[in-house]
């Protein structure tokens, strides 16, 4: 159940090219599940800025010295962003959720590899705890282009022990994308399953390389949103249902988190004409 | 506390906020925000015959104080609307204001005719300001005799007892023609204003921001528009019910509505950054009208008229 609330800013640290804000929001942290986001209001009061910016949860602390608090990742690309990290501690946010769906757990015990792009390792922190409360084996891939944009490598560390870094361009752990140490991590840890967070074209290879070893793929999507809450209808994704036909669907409240094997990548932002309702469309 | 009762034609409301048609769905995403049944009523995304798929994105880009959309009418189709939507309204004590739309006056017609008898429809709002595939494409709602047809054509068609409301384009020389010509056609009130057609360049990929190229303008940035709409359909028109929209966010910014002669108000956009603002707007319009001794939302209706002898001319 989400829910609307002014938290107060609680903690700002800058983390490589990001900014964790840890925000007291008890009635955000109450019903969190890993996989699921928060919008924030940007701007102030008479901004210029209509929209929210939804942001991955990286964790919420319920109970203990710091219950209530939640935690979430910026990366500075817009004017909206830029006045986000220039909040500080003290501040209130206009915050709405927890949105969205979160990722699914296996019905029993099975190994995992989880695969980061950027800031996308986020939300799969609190995805792994959740896994290894379960009992089952996690293993971590945390890639970047560069060094400064890995978010979360230490963090992947200390809760699950193995762990492979990428970059790029070879500033930080082996040179090359997650996707090129996904093949071996996942005959290696006999995985069942990939989790993944990242950009989208990330996502469709780990889709691919996941479809390739015969093991199924959650990802988790940042597609651009209007209102996170399922009325504006911006932030569709052509993705396949159960009933075999294909629809837009919101990546906000029928996402975030989707089985890449359903998501039709190569249709992302154009309009397949075996979409239900595209013949009204005139295509 | 003010009596907050409107009528909008022969349908009387218990309070003027509403939502606005494309900013809260049917209603079912914003009820945990806010209790539905507290509005006046759940405008609905407007409705087409058949399910309709709705552009490639990006469908969306944040403007100064507004933002752009090209969702191309994405929906379900007037089926299953009827089946799943109308009755969840209902059963949360929501009153229902459809909004339909076509490309053909038949489609419209269609629409009216599948939402007859159906206790769950408080009234219509026709969305003309779609391309008429009859006219080589040009926007029902900025050709005066367009408008007027389909007008005609669902007030014909549709259930006598619910009101037909005409929502208007501002993209046109003259409003107050088109009001004209819809008020001749039958509507029994107007809804003022649709987005205006805006566009946006995204700087590095150098091509446009929008999927559908161009998208409709919402947010703030159009109230002053909205507003001069009002008043100049309000000024020829004074008897003719007014549903006023565009950029309301705060309940000061509703009260500029109904003062210039809207008798209800939707809170669109204002939705995308504050679920709850349509809830939040009616406690505030509540409080101004109060501050300012209004007895009633009636007697603000229209209420700014008073104080101008001459008609506002557009270069003023």
């Amino acid at each position: 159940m989400a829910v609307q609330e002014l938290g107060e800013i609680f903690a700002v640290q800058r983390t490589g090219e990001y900014v964790q804000f840890t925000v007291v929001a008890p009635g955000v942290a109450a019903s969190f599940t890993p996989g699921q986001f928060v919008a924030v209001a940007v701007g102030g009061d008479n901004t210029s800025m209509p929209l929210r910016r939804a942001f991955a949860l990286y964790g919420v602390t319920p109970t203990g010295d710091f219950a209530g608090t939640i935690q979430f990742v910026v990366a500075e690309h817009g004017p909206g962003t830029q006045w986000l990290v220039g909040r500080r501690a003290g501040e209130q946010l206009d915050l709405v959720g927890p949105l969205g769906n979160p990722f699914r757990l296996p019905r029993r015990k099975v190994p995992a590899v989880l695969v980061g792009g950027g800031y996308g390792t986020a939300p799969l922190i609190p995805l792994a705890q959740q896994l290894i409360d379960a009992g089952s084996d996690v293993e971590f891939i945390v890639g970047a282009s560069t060094a400064a944009r890995l978010f979360g490598e230490l963090a992947a560390k200390r809760v699950a022990g193995g762990l492979t870094v990428t970059t790029d361009d070879g500033s930080a752990g082996v040179h090359g994308r997650v996707t090129d140490v996904l093949p071996a991590a996942i005959k290696r840890t006999n995985a069942h399953v990939v989790y993944a967070c990242g950009p989208m074209p990330m996502l469709r290879a780990v889709g691919d390389v996941a479809r390739a070893h015969a093991v199924s793929a959650q990802v988790a999507v940042e597609e651009a949103m209007a209102c996170g809450v399922g009325v504006c209808m911006t932030c569709v994704l052509p993705v396949r249902g159960e009933d075999g036909q294909s629809r837009y669907v919101r990546s906000c409240v029928d996402g975030p988190v989707f089985d890449a094997a359903l998501v039709r990548w190569a249709d992302v932002g154009s309009l397949p004409r075996d979409l239900v309702g595209a013949d009204a469309m005139g295509v | 506390m003010a009596d907050l009762r409107t009528k909008l034609g022969s349908l009387t409301l218990p309070n003027p906020v509403l939502t606005a048609s494309g900013c809260a769905a049917s209603g079912q995403e914003l009820h945990q925000f806010f209790d539905v049944a507290t509005l006046g009523a759940i405008v609905t995304k407007s409705i087409t015959l058949r399910p309709r798929s709705g552009r490639p994105t990006p469908r969306m880009a944040e403007t100064p104080s507004g933002m752009l959309n090209s969702i191309g009418l994405q929906g379900p189709g007037i089926d299953a609307f009827v089946e799943n939507d109308l009755p969840w309204l209902a059963e949360h004590g929501a009153r229902a204001v459809v909004s339909i739309a076509g490309s053909l006056t038949e489609e419209y017609v269609a629409l009216a005719r599948r939402l007859y008898g159906n206790p769950a429809v408080s009234m219509i709002e026709v969305n003309i300001s779609c391309p008429n595939v009859e006219n080589r494409g040009l926007v029902f709602a900025c050709d005066a005799a367009a408008s007027a047809r389909v007008i005609a054509a669902v007030r014909r068609a549709a259930d006598p007892k619910v009101p037909v409301f005409a929502k208007l384009s501002p993209d046109v020389t003259d409003i107050t023609a088109i009001a004209r010509a819809c008020a001749d056609a039958g509507a029994d009130g107007l809804s003022l204003i649709n987005t205006l057609l805006g566009m946006a360049i995204d700087t590095d990929t150098l091509a446009p921001a929008l999927g559908g190229i161009t998208g409709g303008l919402s947010g703030p940035a159009i109230r002053p528009i909205a507003l001069r709409c009002v008043w100049q359909v309000h000024q020829v028109l004074p008897h003719l019910p007014i549903l006023g929209m565009g950029g309301i966010r705060t309940g000061l910014d509703a009260l500029q509505f109904v003062l210039a002669g809207a008798s209800a108000v939707s809170v669109g956009t204002a939705v995308f950054g504050d679920p709850a603002a349509p809830a939040r707007v009616l406690a505030e319009l509540d409080q101004a009208l109060n501050d300012r001794g209004f007895a009633s939302v009636a007697d603000a209706v229209g209420f700014a008229h008073r104080s101008v002898t001459e008609p506002v001319k557009e270069s003023a």
